[in-house]
């Protein structure tokens, strides 16, 4: 592998320029000329917007526009998409409401825009902003999903009757209830998923530039991933042909799905760039994220699951409801259907899974995929499942896992998916002792003498990554492909741009993917430089969500690679005067195997482009592109297992050790997988602890800032003992399953089984804040 | 954030001068409350004086019996002054809790005590140490300077220039921190004066603001000690609730940080 290829703990490249302020992020950037968006957004939940009077703004200093929703409309700049099509058990398509980008006449949820100041500067549009008066006439709203679904509630879409969006199933509903009827125990839970707010470090951001000689745009976006926005706009949104629309996306400051999906801002701010002729700028504040960045979660469910005699799952049924807020953000219907409820079988095997999910809307902000999407859903109901049926089996949790985990590979679940291949026990095992499971009843009895209520939760998750082969989701509605492309362009002195269609937003790609080149050709990584987020230098990609980076667009790269060396290879035997098949690939130089012939890497790369002396009928140049689309999805999978403290008196938990073994397959740098899997840590102990985005009964969001909603700090959390155990995945080359979302998948429900362990009362809602652990401790 | 005027004012004569010249000025002691108010918008003054670099407002000492920290003293200062911990230790404690570290390098005592935030550290401990708060004019006791929700016996206009705290026979004070914001969910600080008095105050609890919890009050001054107040009962009755702590949960914690606070003070 060498100090620098797959395997070593490399330093990440990018750091020196985060580290030191030198990022170039969008609000970094600054045009001539350019003008600054304030959008006028509703305080509402539910409103008619009567009437705009932006007469008084428009004669303030440095106005150059007021627009408003029913200007983008009458411009017919296309509505918003969902992207996903779902079909409902009676066989008709989703129900959708129109989403228009700023709100001609109806508001839907607090935060939604229906105008926007155009100015000179930040501040003089937002003073304008404050001049320009809407008249609302506000409308009963409703943010909880089970009063929407209420006869008599508030309807939010006339399309969406009940403001049902569709009532969706997969699995055998008579196999499943048969399987019901012979049950030695059922054991029942229902479960509420909290709704959380993303907070990317950076808000979102964007500026557009019209070009009206060229008649052509640019859009510099806070995007993890171009490519989707150009298509999107351009398809969807009338808002130039692919060719006349650049779409950048530099330096991004976290996304966690929050930045897959294109928003309202970056519309407006393109159609506005072209009705005032100068590049426009927005950049959100800390208060429109909480307000417009798509939240996540957010489920309220029901589960029933079957044992026979002898403590094995017979089936499972669940019926969830699943809160999308106002509209149908870009992704939002896959992510309680496809992305959970496939999922559903866990590490288990469950011969039969019946599970239907209800997607509603709410006046509330649109909720999609956020870090892990429907996967930390699944996991945190099967596995408080798990928990709840130890403890009314009465047998050791982790004993009633090891009976029915999944152990012959592949194994088709119930719902779609077929795992390729797991070692569920060595990752329990690996955990188990890390955490001196079996030490565990000597240490509670010891905390309990201190005053202390000491519990262990264990969380068994396995999700679906590598997101995804098209095929596949095309036949389950999904509207683009899931491929990935890659370029490996050598420059003629031997140096190496690699162009990805992955975005990195964080993730690590600028020494990672340099690992595989230095990894196959012995070049240092400093020879190498990374390629991403501008549609002018990558032909097309996907983007990075869903783990996919690693295990389809480093394959992707691989496979241009695999041409590059070919070729290389053909123009080095010619050199060497040797035969192809006994070049080989060493330290940077093209050899002779078993003689001391070579050239370097360098040289080889000369010939290309100086094409003096290249084979006969070669092509000059050393460049290859591939696209790769995967054959299934990789299914990482783990065990964790947290060991807390209750204080009665307040009702705090204090983490005593948190032990996390992951089977990721192969890996690249274990430095930065460890960062990623501490993330994913922070963030579903975030949820199980802390977070909550919150509305009250007329859509009000209560948590809109730092002060209320409790986002997850250093000293919230444990310090992690992390581990490994390795499967490689058979469906890629390199054996990589993905890293980056099962922290967040995984961890939720080791939390809470560990809370409600230690308390001894099964029932408890996330987040488990102090006021609701001693309610529970001290509920009759 | 308005437009508006920023002065540095280098002595408090200075600074209330500048006040009584404009229209609508606000003191900014830190600007941990006012900046971010400002920032939304929601505050607008015409003119800010810095009070936070007038160095005759800034420094811990001890004297006799008497501790006295002038009010622009950031509370990273308090936290790790030598005099403060030798003096009232529970204080010092106090101080290293209050927000994060950016905010304990910026906010000071005496912009803490002039805007009364309902669940901020210091009121707690002014009021159970029995200090006296020392403005440009004269003196306040602890007692009646705390009126209401962020409402105090400041007169417009009026600048604390420093605040002394009696040494006392013991003190103690026990947090239970807001998950979100850091402030006290409840905090109560216990302290014994030197002359036998028990004083407990209690913060972020009341949605009147710091206040005397007299029953506790009664119950350690029968008998110093954690458990004197198993027994007592404290109403829900007036206290805060909101999605972090319910009024019952408050009511609960009032008790057991007295408890814990007791304990710490020995």
């Amino acid at each position: 592998m060498g100090v620098e290829g797959i395997g070593a703990r490399v330093v990440r490249k990018e750091d020196k320029r985060f580290i030191t302020g030198k990022g170039r992020y969008v609000d970094d950037i600054k045009l001539q000329g350019m003008t600054h968006a304030h959008f006028i957004r509703s305080p509402h939940a539910h409103a008619k917007v009567k009437k705009i009077d932006s007469s008084a703004a428009l004669k303030m200093p440095g106005v150059v526009a007021v627009l408003t929703g029913q200007q983008i409309v009458d411009d017919k700049v296309g509505n918003l998409i969902c992207g996903w099509a779902i079909t409902s058990k009676d066989g008709s398509p989703m129900k959708m409401g129109a989403w228009p980008a700023m709100a001609p006449e109806t508001v839907r949820f607090v935060g939604q825009a229906v105008a926007v100041v155009i100015a000179d500067s930040k501040n003089l549009a937002r003073d304008a902003a404050e001049a320009v008066v809407v008249d609302y006439e506000e409308l009963p709203a409703v943010a909880d999903v089970h009063a929407a679904i209420k006869a008599g509630a508030p309807q939010l879409h006339p399309e969406a009757p009940g403001n049902q969006v569709y009532d969706w199933v997969i699995g055998d509903e008579g196999a499943t209830d048969a399987a019901f009827a012979k049950a030695a125990n059922v054991v029942k839970l229902d479960v509420t998923n909290n709704r959380l707010a993303p907070n990317a470090m950076e808000p979102r951001a964007a500026i557009a530039d019209y070009d009206a000689a060229d008649e052509h745009f640019t859009l510099y976006t806070t995007s993890q991933n171009p490519h989707v926005a150009r298509l999107v706009l351009s398809a969807f949104y009338n808002i130039a042909p692919e060719h006349k629309l650049r779409v950048i996306a530099p330096d991004v400051g976290g996304g966690f799905g929050s930045k897959i999906f294109i928003y309202p801002e970056e519309m407006v701010a393109l159609w506005a760039s072209k009705k005032v002729g100068r590049p426009v700028k927005w950049t959100g504040d800390r208060t429109e994220a909480f307000l417009t960045d798509a939240h996540g979660r957010d489920h309220v469910t029901h589960a029933e699951m079957a044992f026979d005699a002898s403590n094995k799952i017979t089936g499972l049924k669940v019926k969830t409801y699943a809160n999308f807020g106002a509209y149908m953000s870009l992704f939002s219907s896959s992510v309680p259907t496809y992305l959970y409820a496939t999922l559903l079988s866990g590490q288990y095997n469950i011969p039969t899974i019946h599970a239907e999910v209800i997607g509603v809307y709410t006046n509330t902000t649109p909720v999609d995929a956020y870090r892990g999407a429907g996967r930390p859903e699944a996991s945190y109901l099967i596995e408080r499942l798990m928990e709840t049926a130890a403890r009314q089996l009465k047998v050791d949790p982790a004993e009633l896992r090891r009976t029915n985990f999944i152990t012959q590979f592949p194994h088709q679940t119930p719902v779609i998916m077929a795992y390729d291949t797991g070692d569920f026990n060595a990752s329990l095992d690996a955990a188990m002792k890390a955490i001196d499971y079996a030490g565990f009843a000597a240490r509670k009895a010891k905390a309990k003498g201190d005053g202390k209520l000491r519990g262990i939760g264990v969380s068994c998750y396995i999700e679906a990554c590598g997101i995804a082969p098209s095929k596949a989701v095309g036949s389950l509605g999904a509207g683009v492909g899931l491929w990935e492309s890659a370029e490996v362009r050598v420059n003629p002195v031997g140096t190496i741009e690699i162009l990805t269609g992955s975005h990195s937003h964080g993730q690590g790609h600028e020494t990672t993917f340099c690992q595989l080149v230095a990894d196959r050709l012995g070049v240092p990584i400093s020879q190498v430089s990374i390629v991403h987020g501008d549609t002018d230098k990558v032909q097309f990609g996907m983007g990075t969500y869903g783990s996919r980076s690693a295990a389809v667009g480093l394959t992707a790269i691989l496979k241009a690679m695999e041409k590059m060396e070919s070729k290389a290879k053909k123009i080095a035997a010619h050199a060497l005067e040797a035969s192809e098949a006994d070049i080989v690939i060493e330290n940077g130089e093209f050899k002779v195997t078993g003689t001391d012939k070579a050239i370097a890497f360098p040289m080889v790369a000369l010939a290309a482009y100086t094409a003096h002396n290249l084979p006969e009928g070669m092509e000059p140049g050393l460049k290859e592109s591939a696209f790769y689309d995967p054959t299934n999805f990789t299914f990482p999978a783990g065990a964790y297992i947290c060991e807390l403290e209750v204080d009665p008196g307040t009702g705090k938990t204090s983490f005593v050790n948190f032990v996390a073994a992951d089977d990721f397959g192969r890996l690249i740098n274990p430095m930065i997988v460890e960062g990623q899997v501490h993330g994913g840590l922070a963030q579903g102990i975030g949820q199980a602890l802390l977070e909550h985005a919150i509305y009250d009964a007329n859509g009000q969001p209560v948590t809109a800032s730092f002060m209320d909603y409790s986002m997850p700090r250093a000293d919230d959390l444990p310090s992690f003992n992390l581990s490994h155990t390795t499967t490689l995945c058979p469906g890629n080359p390199l054996g990589i399953k993905g890293c980056g979302e099962a922290g967040a998948i995984g961890a939720s429900a080791a939390v809470i089984n560990a809370i409600t362990d230690a308390i001894g009362k099964n029932n408890l809602e996330m987040p488990a804040t102090p006021d609701r652990v001693w309610r529970t401790i001290h509920a009759a | 954030m308005y437009q508006t005027t920023y002065h540095r004012a280098s002595s408090v004569d200075e600074a209330a001068s500048l006040f009584s010249k404009s229209s609508e000025a606000k003191f900014l002691a830190g600007g941990q409350t006012l900046l971010p108010v400002m920032k939304q918008r929601l505050a607008s003054p015409s003119d800010v004086i810095d009070l936070a670099k007038i160095k005759d407002m800034i420094g811990v000492e001890a004297s006799g019996d008497t501790l006295t920290i002038k009010a622009a003293t950031p509370h990273y200062d308090v936290a790790t002054s030598d005099a403060a911990k030798k003096a009232i230790p529970a204080l010092a404690y106090l101080a290293s809790l209050i927000g994060d570290p950016a905010v304990r390098y910026r906010g000071t005592i005496g912009g803490s005590l002039a805007n009364n935030d309902p669940a901020a550290d210091y009121p707690a401990a002014t009021l159970a140490l029995g200090a006296t708060v020392k403005t440009n004019k004269r003196s306040i006791a602890a007692d009646d300077f705390f009126k209401d929700l962020f409402t105090t016996a400041l007169e417009d206009g009026e600048i604390i220039t420093a605040v002394s705290f009696p040494v006392p026979q013991k003190a103690g004070y026990a947090k239970m921190p807001h998950p979100a914001s850091r402030f006290a969910l409840t905090g109560v600080f216990v302290a014994q004066t030197k002359s036998g008095e028990i004083r407990v105050a209690a913060t972020g609890a009341s949605q009147s603001g710091v206040m005397r919890v007299p029953a506790i009050e009664a119950a350690l001054k029968a008998n110093w000690s954690p458990s004197a107040i198993d027994s007592v009962n404290i109403s829900a009755s007036g206290l805060l609730s909101d999605i972090h702590g319910s009024s019952d949960y408050r009511a609960n914690l009032v008790k057991v940080m007295a408890q814990r606070a007791v304990a710490a003070a020995g």
